[in-house]
């Protein structure tokens, strides 16, 4: 996991100095869009850096208060509204990355859980996180977020009981 | 400063001196971390900022707007969603990303959709999200997330 974690972090660097070389050539090529995309890139790095110290303190304080496995305690055994709504919750709690979520859902699924929740959480967990939610406040506004949010909660519930029921049929067939 | 800025920095501010009344040791291994992860995502923020600033620099609105705008059609919509489940940028630097998509031409739905498939759809997770989940609910997962994703934005270009 670790060499994972530094491979990323290689290839951002290798990303950004691939950038700035693509972006030194061509304002010297075009000396006159200098100013535009100079002013742009600056206006998008105060707005990001207004709000990311914010963010990654909230990232900070719910990686510390929030026991690891708080997931695994709680989900999986209620079905029904009860269950999607605690997923969604679960999911929501700002975690880290999709890949760490994997093991908690394969871990969830042998203890039990029902495969509509583990997906609804998988789900949640990519695309709902709460400081994530607060970037995409700041920049695309109140009016898409609670859009974006309330149809992905609704069209993930219907995946999630969609997936459930899919394999259960697959695995009568197979009996 | 806008009021979302505002909000969201006394809201960290709280739960932080909140953190800091629960449990002052835990309260600091928090700010550790938070330094550690604003490091971490400090170069794409970097990188993805210049590139904004190319984008709108160097690409007409017409050509954007061409390929993902109201007019572009569904072919525009599935070229962002693969676009999408393929790159691997995190969700905290694709929002600014698709506001500067929005500001140069591009619909709500093909925003929407990208933001969707960037989120949920992991082509380079994947063989991992096999190795612990099994092939079929990983497949199932990743090609639902696809169909629904384009759904939303469809939904999504409707109503705002």
């Amino acid at each position: 996991m670790k060499e994972q974690l530094r491979n990323v972090e290689m290839q951002d660097l290798v990303f950004l100095g691939f950038i700035l070389i693509v972006a030194t050539v061509l304002l010297s090529i075009f000396p006159d869009r200098r100013e535009v995309v100079i002013t742009t890139s600056w206006e998008f790095f105060v707005e990001m850096i207004s709000i990311l110290p914010a963010v990654m303190v909230l990232i900070g304080i719910f990686a510390v208060f929030v026991p690891k496995d708080l997931v695994v305690r709680y989900l999986g055994r209620d079905a029904g509204i009860k269950g999607i709504f605690l997923a969604i919750i679960m999911g929501a709690l700002p975690t880290g990355p999709l890949y760490i979520a994997f093991p908690i859902a394969s871990a969830l699924l042998k203890k039990g859980a029902r495969i509509s929740n583990v997906i609804v959480f998988l789900s949640a967990w990519s695309c709902i996180k709460l400081p994530q939610e607060l970037v995409e406040l700041e920049f695309l506004g109140l009016k898409f977020m609670l859009a974006r949010l309330s149809l992905t909660v609704v069209f993930v519930t219907i995946m999630g009981l969609a997936i459930e029921r899919m394999v259960a049929k697959w695995n009568d067939c197979e009996c | 400063m806008n009021v979302a800025t505002v909000i969201i920095n006394i809201f960290a501010l709280g739960c932080l001196i909140f953190a800091f009344i629960k449990d002052r040791t835990k309260a600091k291994m928090a700010l550790v971390i938070a330094l550690k992860s604003f490091i971490r995502v400090l170069p794409t923020v970097v990188a993805i900022v210049i590139f904004i600033g190319l984008l709108l620099g160097f690409v007409p609105k017409s050509t954007i707007s061409n390929i993902i705008g109201e007019q572009a059609g569904f072919k525009g919509i599935l070229v962002v969603a693969v676009l999408g489940a393929v790159l691997h940028i995190p969700s905290l630097i694709s929002f600014p990303l698709a506001s500067s998509l929005l500001k140069s031409g591009a619909s709500v739905t093909a925003v929407a959709v990208f933001i969707t498939t960037l989120t949920m759809i992991g082509v380079v997770t994947l063989p991992l999200e096999i190795r612990e989940l099994g092939k079929r609910i990983a497949i199932l997962r990743n090609g639902m997330s696809f169909v629904i994703a384009i759904v939303i934005g469809l939904i999504m270009g409707m109503i705002l």
